[in-house]
């Protein structure tokens, strides 16, 4: 079984390199977000150190749920989701597998290239590592939860932006600690590790539970 | 329960109560609304204001409990299956957003004369506003899936999902400092308010209940109708002549 879900693993992350650029596409993105910005208020260098680990922040959260579609729709219309159902392989299992090879292929390359793109917002080297590390911590829940949204709007044309909108709530806390712990980081009235172990921990319940939420849709919604 | 899986009894059942609970609907309304705006004196520190409290509470309570029965129609569709738990749990999503919406919109006309401010980014407001957006998203995604029981699984798992917002506005009053007051009516030692507040705001909360049950059930058999009138045009245009049934001709009078 271990192998199987190896060579998934190793499939999804093939898929993600070859078909519509792969973790290039994220990053352009994130790019673009973070340009965006300083020309929508102004190019201030002390307001955009204040709010750079919130752009960031943003920028990664719209950029995880935005690509979430891709996590099941193109197996669901070539029909290799019905051939993963059918393996005896648990349907959880396999969804945390895609959803670990997803936070791979698509949020790591956003954690490597957040320290430089934080640069440009002109915050310092405190708020940068805070930023990196609480995006390191995040993320996964980010991803995880996405794969609920997925699940439920595979079957549709058109689901990415309903996806989203499913969605977005059920981050709103990931969001509020993950800004907070990059905020105590450079320097505040919290320490840096309270909100980080509540990251953390919303990281670890939605590896835990998000897979059964997602697995039952798939299995309910394919009927 | 089994016996209300069939929608002709549940038809039945609805038409039967809809009349009693709309009439002690109005007649608790009216009396809970008298009490309110001229029984009930007005706050030494709030003035006439705090009249808004007799919408507001009940809106707020209405909007958790409505989400309660959400969650209790999902487990029936995804445990037990039951056919009239998904009309139910779609029945139920539009009337909690609206009750939602009142207690925000009441809640902002409040805070403008008492803290100054329409609206504060706090624990309580920002986890109502929360669940208003699951509502409108479970609503939209109603409205999005085609199929009937496929939508209805969606929307269970979905509700479920968020069913975790629950907790969080209940008791982000006592794990934040926020500038929403704590709990003052269901708490240790018996409620805060005095009693010549207490009784219209819980007159209201009732009535509030009880317009909640009379919309629930009307929304739920307009479902039922609706389902059945999509399967008779399903048959029309394959040219099946369907048998006309009995309820349908009862409930369309």
């Amino acid at each position: 079984m271990t192998r199987a879900l190896a060579a998934l693993f190793k499939r999804e992350l093939r898929l993600a390199h070859r078909i519509g650029g792969g973790a290039a596409i994220g990053i352009v993105f994130f790019l673009i977000m973070v340009t965006i910005v300083p020309f929508a208020i102004g190019p201030d260098l002390n307001l955009l150190a204040r709010i750079g680990p919130a752009v960031l922040w943003i920028a990664a959260l719209l950029a995880t749920l935005l690509g979430q579609d891709r996590l099941l729709q193109a197996d669901m219309e070539d029909g290799s989701l019905d051939l993963l159902r059918l393996s005896e392989i648990p349907l959880e299992l396999i969804v945390t597998v895609k959803c670990m090879a997803h936070w791979v292929a698509t949020c790591l390359p956003l954690i490597f290239a957040a320290p430089l793109f934080g640069l440009m917002l002109a915050m310092d080297v405190d708020a940068l590592a805070g930023t990196t590390l609480t995006l390191l911590a995040g993320t996964p829940a980010l991803t995880f939860l996405g794969a609920i949204g997925a699940a439920l709007t595979a079957a549709m044309r058109r689901g990415g932006l309903l996806s989203a909108i499913l969605i977005l709530p059920l981050a709103i806390p990931v969001l509020i600690f993950g800004v907070s712990a990059s905020a105590a980081a450079s320097g505040g009235t919290i320490p840096f590790a309270t909100p980080l172990l509540i990251l953390l921990g919303l990281s670890l319940a939605a590896i835990a539970l998000a897979p059964f939420a997602a697995a039952a849709a798939i299995r309910l919604l394919g009927e | 329960m089994w016996k209300y899986a069939n929608p002709a009894n549940f038809l039945r059942l609805a038409n039967a109560l809809i009349p009693w609970t709309g009439g002690i609907t109005a007649l608790l309304l009216a009396l809970g609304l008298w009490g309110a705006f001229f029984a009930s004196p007005a706050d030494y520190q709030q003035g006439e204001t705090v009249r808004i409290m007799y919408i507001h509470v009940p809106a707020a309570w209405l909007s958790m409990f409505c989400y309660g029965v959400m969650t209790l129609s999902a487990l029936g569709t995804l445990v037990w299956r039951h056919p009239l738990a998904d009309a139910a749990q779609k029945a139920a999503a539009p009337l909690g957003a609206a009750f939602t919406f009142i207690c925000l919109v009441t809640g902002s006309l409040w805070g403008r004369p008492m803290w100054g401010t329409w609206w504060v980014w706090d624990a309580r407001l920002t986890s109502v506003l929360v669940l208003f957006i699951i509502y409108l998203g479970l609503i939209a995604l109603w409205q999005t899936i085609e199929e009937p029981p496929q939508a209805a699984r969606a929307a269970a798992i979905l509700t479920l999902v968020g069913v975790v917002n629950l907790p969080i506005i209940k008791f982000s009053v006592d794990w934040w400092s926020t500038l929403h007051q704590p709990a003052s009516v269901f708490r240790m030692g018996g409620p805060t308010i005095h009693p010549s507040m207490l009784w219209p705001l819980l007159v209201m909360a009732l009535a509030f209940t009880l317009l909640f049950l009379t919309l629930h059930l009307m929304a739920t058999r307009n479902e039922i109708l609706r389902r059945r009138l999509r399967r008779l045009s399903i048959m029309a245009a394959r040219g099946e002549t369907p048998v006309p049934s009995p309820e349908i001709v009862e409930s369309a009078r």
